[in-house]
């Protein structure tokens, strides 16, 4: 199925690439803090594959426009109401269980989306997802393993993980605005049977909180871009 | 310089089997599989894949291909990269395979073998040859590799996850 798009392929490039970029970088935030060793290079693993992704897409996005900047430029020197991640992706780590339950939310999202534009007619897409594919699932596999662990654990892990859904949850709705539509249905079997396994069942319906995709952010995306952006800013064009 | 291209295709691959991959570097990098092809013209590209999208590996990859390229004489072949097909697990070369167990790093199975087991086969010891082996972590010390044990010998071991 070739899909038509709506959203300019450049826009579409730079919500791809910036997801992975914060969600990395959320991601990293665990380096050294981890519950395990093994726990602290999965996280970081994936942060890294999520980097390698953003890269892709945000060069991307910088040769479709044409302006002459490329991922660095667009990660380092754009402001928050410049950035087209969803909500979910920035949203602060809170302990393992909210990490883990995002990561499953988010890699099952990223897996049928890049499904779809593995299909689509603009090649570069298609190469950056085809590879992107086989780390994503990989990650989805990961975070439903310990969601799984924690669902079907002790009675603090059972709470810490429906406290993790509750506050995921509202951001889901985003991920499925304007042509990503069609996901949903597919992503909720998915989830659903997931959570089901480990005991766990999605809240009951919320009012979705939107913004990302239009560039309008929670406080905590500033903070991230505080610290990520800190050193081109001041020192601009630094080098290692 | 070279202008027939099979045989500078030819010399390329014998340079780079001498170049090691440098974070597993009992390998080559013609037996990591990411030396994809040479691209005949003016001037004449080599292609490589990255293993995956955010290796960290990839930036001295390049510099090491570069150099060797450069001290073989070969400055006009120019480096690209390119992500499609992405690469997999397959291109490993037999030699390469050996290499990594030899190492004490289980080696990737074969398409063929993964159809056959699925997600569910077992690692091999890369010490004592038992399957009778456990994940500890399906991440490992590098984006390509999950930590495993082996419960015979005790020993743990890095396994190739296959992609």
């Amino acid at each position: 199925m070739s899909q038509t798009l709506t959203l300019s392929p450049f826009e579409l490039a730079l919500r791809l690439g910036d997801d992975a970029l914060t969600l990395s970088h959320r991601l990293c935030e665990w380096c050294g803090h981890a519950p395990t060793l093994e726990v602290d290079l999965a996280l970081s693993n994936i942060g890294l594959d999520l980097l390698g992704q953003a890269q892709f897409f945000l060069n991307y996005a910088g040769e479709l426009e044409g302006a002459g900047r490329d991922a660095d430029a667009l990660a380092y020197h754009r402001d928050e109401y410049e950035f087209k991640n969803c909500l979910l992706a920035e949203q602060p780590n809170g302990d393992f269980a909210r990490t883990i339950v995002r990561q499953l939310f988010f890699s099952t999202w990223q897996t049928l989306r890049f499904q779809e534009l593995a299909q689509s007619s603009d090649k570069n897409f298609t190469a950056i997802a085809a590879k992107a594919l086989k780390e994503v699932t990989y990650h989805a596999n990961f975070a439903a393993e310990w969601v799984l662990r924690l669902g079907d654990g002790t009675k603090e892990s059972k709470r810490r993980v429906v406290d993790g859904i509750s506050w995921s949850w509202r951001y889901v709705d985003e991920l499925f605005i304007g042509e990503d539509a069609a996901l949903r249905p597919a992503w909720e079997a998915i989830v659903r049977a997931k959570l089901a396994q480990a005991g766990l069942e999605p809240p009951a319906p919320v009012r979705g909180i939107t913004g990302g995709r239009e560039g309008r952010h929670s406080e905590h995306l500033g903070h991230l871009l505080a610290e990520m952006q800190y050193l081109q800013r001041s020192h601009p064009n630094a080098q290692w | 310089m070279v202008t027939d291209s099979p045989t500078l295709s030819a010399r390329i691959l014998a340079l780079l089997a001498t170049v090691p991959d440098p974070e597993i570097p009992v390998i080559s990098l013609t037996d990591l599989g990411i030396i994809r092809e040479l691209r005949a013209g003016n001037p004449p590209e080599l292609v490589i894949t990255p293993t995956y999208s955010g290796c960290p590996a990839s930036i001295a990859i390049q510099t090491s291909i570069r150099q060797a390229l450069d001290s073989a004489g070969l400055t006009e072949v120019q480096i690209k990269t390119e992500l499609s097909p992405a690469w997999t697990t397959d291109w490993i070369s037999q030699a390469g395979r050996e290499k990594l167990l030899a190492y004490g790093i289980a080696p990737p199975e074969t398409a063929q073998d993964r159809l056959k087991f699925k997600d569910t086969a077992p690692a091999i010891c890369p010490q004592c040859g038992s399957a009778n082996t456990q994940e500890i972590s399906r991440f490992g010390s590098t984006p390509c590799k999950a930590l495993w044990r082996c419960l015979d010998c005790a020993e743990p071991f890095d396994r190739f996850k296959c992609i």
